[in-house]
């Protein structure tokens, strides 16, 4: 099969047939229970968070997630957190400290929602609170981008001890709309854009940036050597010592 | 007529030549619009009207807001890397303009016989975007500090990421803010000033990780640009939804401080935070 242009590897990504981060979360874990709200202003339908089994572990996981029809769609912003969103994120990544829970991140959205109350609850402030607490949690902490990386929006969320993409995945400073728009005054320019900016799971690993490619998966139900490799890379991140687990989180940021 | 041959230019255009010509005569204050003499706005740069503190260059600020200031990290550039011929010619003009060499200038500061860990963003090298180079130098100036037990101050003025670093650019907001925490743990003070502009991943990242977090007046302050929002909310955002004055009435700033106040204000804050040797 030839290889994908950086284009169709946007398209890929966005695909509505892509395995979408509620069934990673159903594939991957057992007994999982949502837990809602970020316990002061609401509670965002973009971003779905609880607690499940891994392979017999208790984790944490929280996730950004795109709807599966429009209905969905609307609800969620097409995969894009609200202020409140990231709240509620935080507040059970913190949770699962407490309880020594690993967190698994799972990624997929094209950037924070932008509109005005986004701004007025503070979006700024939310994903700044993800990133500066993120960095020093004291549990195993993997992101996974599943489809779109976008902006701040998405790395509020990919600042783990390791972070994986799957194959048909983008990360990028900014939507390749965006960035043609903001480059060339040209939104139609989206293929140029996507060579430009360097978003395919090949170059960010080649360049540091992510540490794995995670070949794709099409539904939840055969997700059994993700989740032995998950529960591998969970178990090894155990292993450290605290503080060298958190050096060694430090360092990888610190490098770029 | 007169009307006929004399348009007045739009206010984006008004305040697009005003942001190109710094310094001449006239002067007319995007905020409340008062035109007024040049040589009004003193050597602080602010709206004898409303109080609007102009964009001025890390420079100058260094200059108005310290009694001593030792730059740090002078020669930390743009790597090579990054080699695309449009791109080094802003670089070289941002270089010229600013009188530095990434868009963020470092150093330690001394205010009132008190020392202290200054960044102070350039809002006229590239738009004071978050280069690689940009986040280097305030991860530098976080360690220092950590190192030395000084406070840090940081004057923002951000467009947010350098689009043309790319993901680079993006993954600074991770890197300054892993520096920030680890400043924050030494059990360090960390001040924030908002100038006008800060928006973006500057927002979203140590912008809002101060402990304390101040503004200049009117300065605008925001994640999202105006145009994206607008397309996604199909009409005009409120005018002034972006406004420090706003960010503070929803509880995400400490205090907004007009800038002719803004250095007996962090001298303060640096006394109230100073560590007390005597008890030690
Ligand atoms: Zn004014």
């Amino acid at each position: 099969m030839a290889k994908k242009t950086a284009y169709q590897r946007v398209q890929a990504a966005r695909d509505s047939h892509k395995i979408s981060t509620d069934e990673l979360i159903r594939g991957l874990t057992t007994d999982f229970f949502e837990l809602h709200g970020d316990r002061s202003d609401g509670d965002d339908q973009a971003v779905i968070g609880g607690i499940g089994l891994l392979k017999d572990v208790p984790i944490t996981v929280v996730g950004i997630r795109k709807g599966a029809d429009t209905e969905e769609n609307i609800k969620r912003h097409f995969g894009s957190p609200e202020p409140e969103g990231y709240r509620k994120a935080l507040r059970l990544m913190q949770q699962a400290e407490k309880f020594h829970r690993p967190i698994l991140a799972l990624v997929n959205t094209p950037g924070a929602w932008p509109d005005v109350d986004a701004e007025y609850h503070g979006i700024g402030s939310a994903i700044a609170k993800c990133l500066q607490v993120g960095m020093q949690l004291k549990v195993p902490y993997i992101s996974i981008i599943v489809g779109e990386g976008g902006s701040g929006g998405a790395i509020a969320l990919a600042c783990g001890d390791k972070v994986f993409m799957f194959e048909d995945s983008i990360y990028s400073v900014l939507s390749p709309e965006g960035y043609a728009s903001i480059m060339w005054k040209d939104s139609s320019k989206v293929q140029q854009a996507a060579e430009a900016l360097n978003l395919t799971p090949e170059w960010l690993q080649e360049n540091g940036i992510i540490d794995q490619i995670i070949h794709e998966y099409h539904s939840g139900e055969n997700l059994g050597p993700l989740r032995d490799f998950l529960a591998n890379q969970f178990n090894e991140l155990a292993n450290l010592p605290i503080d060298e687990l958190l050096r060694q989180r430090e360092q990888r940021y610190r490098n770029f | 007529m007169l009307q006929s041959r004399f348009k007045m230019p739009s206010r984006d255009e008004l305040k697009k030549r005003m942001d190109k010509i710094p310094d001449n005569l006239m002067k007319e204050c995007p905020i409340c619009h008062t035109t007024f003499f040049s040589m009004r706005m003193g050597k602080q740069r602010t709206c004898p009207n409303c109080g609007f503190g102009f964009r001025i260059t890390a420079r100058r600020r260094a200059k108005i807001t310290f009694d001593t200031f030792d730059e740090m990290d002078a020669d930390v550039t743009v790597p090579d890397q990054y080699d695309d011929k449009k791109y080094r010619g802003k670089i070289a003009k941002a270089k010229k303009v600013t009188g530095i060499k990434e868009s963020v200038l470092t150093g330690i500061g001394s205010l009132d016989h008190q020392k202290v860990a200054a960044g102070i963003m350039d809002p006229f090298f590239i738009m004071g975007s978050l280069g690689s180079a940009t986040g280097e130098k305030i991860v530098r100036l976080f360690e220092k500090a950590t190192t030395e037990k000084l406070p840090v101050v940081m004057f923002t003025a951000s467009g947010g990421a350098r689009m043309q670093e790319g993901i680079k650019s993006l993954m600074q907001m991770a890197k300054v803010s892993q520096a920030v925490e680890a400043h924050s743990k030494a059990g360090l003070f960390y001040l924030v000033v908002l100038c006008d502009p800060t928006t973006g991943g500057v927002t979203a990242s140590f912008a809002m990780q101060g402990d304390i977090i101040l503004a200049e007046s009117h300065a605008l302050v925001g994640f999202a640009g105006r145009r994206v929002i607008e397309q996604t909310i199909m009409k005009q955002p409120p005018k002034n939804f972006q406004r420090a004055e706003t960010v503070l009435d929803h509880g995400f700033i400490d205090a907004i401080v007009p800038r002719t106040n803004l250095k007996q204000t962090i001298s303060q804050f640096l006394r109230l935070h100073q560590r007390e040797a005597s008890h030690g």
